[in-house]
């Protein structure tokens, strides 16, 4: 690959206590990319995803943001650095208008009084979810007035307007149906459309092979494998998931 | 999704405590003599009003954080004593004032230690202090009150007046003006509002949950310590009952006014609203020639009807 990788996990290994979480983890997801992260239930996703958003520190190894090697105190450090997480569950305030949620934590504020900017925060959003073509009545909208599609479809926009470096989703559209759930999927491609490098976990294959360029496979805690989705089975994919030969 | 008539509800239900006060206005402008409707009576009424407006606009916050500050009516009286004390031992009213602040904001961050470090609800922490503050009030002194004589601290916390309008109405103004602004126009008070929504979305989108938790409480004890310095200053003296009373009236106040008790929703002008609907609800019962006990039990039933209004707005869906 000519262009730098926007991550790059090397020997990436995570211990608690006797157990060992994550074996030996290596990735590289460059800026424009979505890489898939599979795997079943326990197999250390989860854990990997704590890593990467300075939720837990790694035992052993590295982590790269555009070549340089960072290690994450905390979530909001992670956030300095230019991680931004769309989590399963949201995190996001409901009974806020839209644009507050977006600028949450990093509201824009003028003159010396330091004075809250609604109207600049509103319009940002208002031309981010135009681009993101993420469909809302108003970014003055109460996000409690918002189906689960858009509301992902904000968080998923939050993040786009903060990640230097990656966004990592946690499984972005578990809690969605059929529509809303193509409507996500498509807000993540322009995502990729715009340049940023993507880590998505997913439990639905469907999707993996809908909107990921790779995928890389765990297996209780070992990387079985990463593979050009184009280049993959579905069959050889479950295969790698579960251990079971064919 | 919530229906446009949904929505319309929930909006009708905001404004309770404004269709609430031009009701009882009415009522009383109607019924009583017109004693209750001259200037006198109802600038008497805001000030009468102002050291529950001034704990109101602290308690919007608290609540808006989703937690409670059950300790307001007894920092009252702490606060009103040590600034007393003060101002009779040095002769300095800034001094005193700023003493009496001080001992607010420092009852503020106890609260909020335990809350934010020791963990521990609200309710139980306030509860817990509200108790304590009234030994500590009642051991300060032994029981005994004492005399404010100072004119400079009693003209600025009691009688005095500027361009003809009584001191109290500027106090109220001011501290409401300014609870306004922190709450509608500073990065706090839009995270306060998060918080009180959803402290864990709050925290993960980079909010200081505890920063802004402790923030409140100490809020809250300095307007508390606010209205026991206006107290000693109008009644010149300061006693450890002062206050007793109050915390009731506050919370009556902000809930009717529009601040959600489970967080995430707050009203400034209705707090003040709300606390000069109980105001008048007072002046109109004693002129009505009520004695105590029947205000009392008036005010009563008067709380419960409007909170049960405010409060069910909530549960719409």
């Amino acid at each position: 690959m000519t262009t730098e990788s926007a991550l790059e996990l090397r020997g990436i290994h995570k211990q608690f206590g006797a157990v060992t979480a994550i074996e030996r983890f290596d990735l590289d997801v460059a800026p424009g990319e979505i890489v898939a992260l599979v795997g079943d239930n326990g197999a250390g996703k989860s854990t990997l995803v704590k890593i990467i958003s300075g939720l837990y520190q790694p035992t052993d190894g590295e982590i790269r943001l555009s070549g340089e090697p960072v290690s994450f105190r905390d979530a909001s450090d992670a956030r300095a650095h230019g991680v931004e997480v769309v989590y399963q569950d949201l995190a996001l305030v409901d009974q806020q208008p839209v644009y507050m949620n977006l600028f949450l934590g990093r509201e824009l504020t003028k003159g010396p009084l330091r004075t809250l900017d609604r109207a600049r925060m509103a319009r940002e959003t208002q031309d981010l979810v135009t681009e993101l073509d993420v469909r809302i009545p108003s970014p003055h909208a109460t996000l409690s007035d918002l189906s689960g599609g858009q509301r992902q479809g904000i968080a998923i926009a939050r993040a786009t307007h903060w990640a230097r470096g990656l966004v990592l989703m946690d499984e972005p559209t578990a809690a969605l149906g059929v529509a809303e759930t193509a409507k996500v999927e498509e807000t993540i491609l322009r995502l990729k459309a715009r340049g940023a490098a993507v880590l998505i976990v997913s439990h639905n294959l469907e999707q993996v092979f809908r909107v990921a360029d790779r995928v890389t496979v765990l297996r209780r805690g070992t990387q079985v494998g990463t593979r050009r989705i184009d280049e993959v089975a579905k069959n050889d994919l479950v295969a790698m998931i579960t251990g079971l030969a064919q | 999704m919530t229906t446009a008539l949904d929505r319309l509800g929930t909006r009708w239900r905001d404004y309770v405590v404004y269709l609430g006060f031009v009701l009882v206005f009415a009522y009383f402008a109607l019924t009583q003599t017109e004693y209750f409707l001259t200037t006198t009576n109802l600038t008497n009424i805001v000030v009468q009003a102002a050291p529950i407006t001034v704990m109101a606009v602290g308690t919007v916050f608290v609540l808006a954080t989703g937690e409670i500050d059950l300790s307001i009516g007894s920092t009252v009286a702490v606060a009103a004593l040590g600034s007393a004390m003060v101002l009779e031992s040095t002769e300095a009213w800034w001094l005193a004032a700023l003493a009496g602040l001080g001992i607010g904001v420092l009852i503020g961050a106890v609260n909020g230690f335990f809350i934010t470090v020791v963990r521990l609800p609200s309710f139980l922490v306030t509860l817990a202090t509200m108790g304590l503050l009234v030994g500590v009030a009642r051991q300060m002194t032994d029981l005994k009150s004492v005399p404010v004589v100072d004119d400079t601290f009693v003209w600025l916390f009691g009688g005095g007046d500027l361009l003809g309008v009584s001191i109290m109405v500027w106090w109220t103004v001011v501290v409401v003006a300014v609870g306004w602004h922190v709450l509608r126009q500073r990065r706090f008070g839009a995270h306060v509002l998060a918080v009180g929504n959803d402290a864990r979305a709050a925290g993960v989108s980079g909010v200081k949950v505890n920063r802004v938790r402790m923030g409140v409480f100490m809020i809250s004890g300095a307007a508390a310590a606010l209205a026991g310095v206006l107290y000693s200053g109008r009644l010149q003296g300061a006693r450890y009952t002062l206050g007793e009373s109050d915390m009731m009236s506050v919370l009556a106040a902000v809930i009717v006014g529009g601040t959600a008790l489970a967080g995430g929703k707050a009203a400034m002008i209705g707090a003040l609203v709300g606390s000069l609907l109980m105001a008048m609800i007072n002046n109109g019962l004693i002129l009505a020639g009520l004695n105590v006990s029947q205000q009392m039990i008036v005010r009563g039933v008067i709380i419960l009807v409007a909170v049960s209004l405010s409060l069910r707005a909530k549960k719409t869906v």
